[in-house]
């Protein structure tokens, strides 16, 4: 029976989401296909880690090694090399994650299966491996096949499918399989975690966020987006490009390299909604989202849209907010 | 230390209303601004500051037609000391393993120490030719690079993690590093130095001087084929607002009144 391989993403102990967003993605490949879903944990003590995914899957492969103790790409291939080789399966699945994106490409070019990275849709059509994916920050959707191969290789996007347990638990099996690393990989050593700078500004704890982005276009129109959040006592915050610019600091920064917010309000100025940031603030109550581009990914996650230089609606919202604070007083 | 930057000329899109082609398989270009791509404008910097302080050369590389030349004077005129530009009709339709191919074939020849990547490109967005290149090369890599400290023989890098974490990793050089955006200011150009990069000269290279031969290249060597492009089925859509500035202002404050948000 075919197989169809989810490698499990962990960190400090942790199981992170993508593994089970994967492990119901892939079942329904499975089941579709007539093929064996199996998670592959590789760690140190994580047995007990083994046991959740085997709620999961019908078989886990655990592999343990101090070496292994945290996540090294090269010890990754050597060891996943090897049970590819040996299990030869139709699919092997990773997060597109700072995990995935590390190991995949580079295992995928030694084994030379084909891989496509940061799909939102993956399905067998007959034995061909067929994807979606986007392009040019998510504006544009692909459909892409892989070429003809025994094994393919994909890595997934975070949040894009919803993670279900299966009813009853798929009570797999669990395989433990001695470490084939003999050595340190020398070439590639972790050394340590480094933690964000403690920040001055928690915006995970405001109630009203006004979030900016590449849109602002100059620092020099900063201090006007600082005053439209003063006027409606909300707390600045901003996408991934103004950090990198320097703008705000990155204690600012919603999406998944920075926070996850979810407050009563989120006014998106300049922001075209790229799925990093998107991730960090689709919860909040309120989005009001203002943006040039019709087309913007973030007007399918706003819950009103203005299609409108946000120079020109920024001045106007801040004298109306005051008009009514004035009258209100 | 001489560094290697693999770069790539694309559309400005952020900001851009995008049309697909007839062809269904790419995007309309006519009427988009194209650059160097925002990743590798870091990479780029990077690896000039690594040059202003160790010494060395830059060498910067990229595939693609005459056009990209503007992306490669760029880097000339930021401090790059040689250009090569791989070009063939044969390239066109190359995924991220082609695209490493062609890079491979070319930068085995050079001496390096050190390769720099963007750590994607803002069109396909694949995040994958810097690790493929580095299996290819036989040299160690990292990915979502966020700083680089050079010491003999090593480097000291922080990757970027998730939620604001990143790791600090030893790797042995030469080595391939592929580089996240805000590593770096990248710095402007003056217009002295776009005048100096005028004169320089860049080397020009097509598939037969590469070794490779037509099945190693474009769909043919590729991984992952293109079937269609189209525009993102909308599940749901925001209630736009529309009118005059303050017309809008006036409905969103009664918005926010509603909801007690003001």
């Amino acid at each position: 029976m075919a197989k169809i391989f989810v490698l499990a993403e962990h960190r400090q102990g942790q199981i992170r989401d993508i593994t089970y967003e994967m492990l119901t993605k892939a079942r329904e490949i499975a089941e579709k296909t007539n093929s064996e879903l199996t998670a592959i944990i590789l760690g140190n003590n994580i047995a007990e880690q083994a046991k959740t995914l085997a709620e999961y899957a019908k078989t886990v492969i655990l592999v343990q090694d101090p070496r292994l103790e945290n996540f090294n790409s090269e010890a990754y291939k050597k060891i996943l090399t090897k049970l590819i080789t040996e299990h030869k399966p139709s699919l092997v699945m990773m997060g597109h994650t700072s995990y995935g994106i590390e190991l995949a490409p580079r295992l995928a070019a030694a084994l030379n299966t084909p891989l496509a990275t940061d799909c939102i849709d993956l399905a067998f059509e007959g034995d061909t491996l067929t994807v979606t994916r986007q392009m040019y920050g998510g504006k544009v959707n692909v459909k892409a096949t892989a070429r003809k191969a025994e094994t393919y290789m994909a890595t997934i996007r975070q949040a894009t499918f919803t993670p279900q347990k299966p009813e009853p638990p798929a009570n797999g099996q669990i395989t433990e399989t001695p470490s084939p690393l003999t050595e340190e990989t020398t070439e590639k050593r972790f050394l340590q975690y480094v933690l964000p700078p403690p920040g001055g500004v928690d915006i995970t704890a405001a109630e009203k966020l006004v979030g900016v982005g590449r849109g602002v276009k100059d620092q020099a129109n900063m201090p006007i987006m600082e005053e439209l959040a003063k006027t409606l006592g909300a707390v600045l915050a901003c996408s991934r490009p103004i950090v990198d610019k320097g703008w705000l600091p990155s204690d600012r920064q919603v999406g998944s390299s920075g926070k996850t917010v979810k407050p009563k309000l989120y006014i998106a100025l300049g922001i075209s909604g790229a799925f990093q940031h998107v991730l960090g603030m689709k919860s909040s109550d309120l989005i009001i989202a203002v943006n040039k581009d019709p087309k913007a990914p973030i007007f399918s996650f706003a819950n009103y849209g203005i299609i409108e230089d946000l120079f020109k609606i920024v001045p106007s919202l801040k004298n109306k907010v005051n008009e009514f604070k004035t009258q209100k007083a | 230390m001489d560094v290697v930057v693999c770069v790539k000329h694309v559309p400005e899109t952020a900001e851009a209303e995008l049309k697909i082609d007839a062809s269904g398989k790419t995007i309309e270009k006519t009427g988009l601004v194209f650059d160097i791509n925002e990743w590798d404008d870091y990479a780029l910097e990077e690896a000039v500051r690594i040059k202003e302080k160790q010494g060395g050369t830059v060498t910067a590389i990229t595939i693609g037609t005459q056009d990209t030349e503007s992306t490669l004077r760029k880097c000339l005129a930021r401090g790059a000391d040689t250009a090569i530009r791989l070009t063939d009709p044969k390239f066109e339709n190359s995924d991220a393993y082609a695209t490493a191919k062609i890079l491979h074939a070319t930068i085995k020849t050079l001496h390096y120490d050190l390769i720099l990547t963007g750590m994607q490109a803002g069109d396909d967005g694949n995040a994958a030719v810097g690790p493929i290149l580095a299996e290819m090369l036989g040299i160690p890599h990292a990915t979502m690079v966020k700083k680089i400290e050079l010491a003999t023989g090593t480097a000291k890098v922080n990757r970027e993690l998730e939620g604001g974490l990143e790791e600090q990793l030893e790797i042995k050089l030469p080595a391939l590093f592929s580089v996240q955006t805000g590593i770096n200011e990248p710095r402007y150009v003056s217009i002295m130095g776009i005048r100096k990069a005028m004169q320089k000269e860049i080397k020009i290279m097509t598939l037969a001087e590469t070794g490779l031969t037509e099945n190693d290249v474009g769909m043919a060597g590729s991984w992952i084929n293109i079937q269609k492009l189209y525009v993102p089925p909308v599940e749901k859509q925001a209630e736009f607002l529309k009118g005059t500035p303050d017309e809008i202002a006036a409905k969103l404050t009664d918005i926010l009144k509603s909801r007690g948000l003001i």
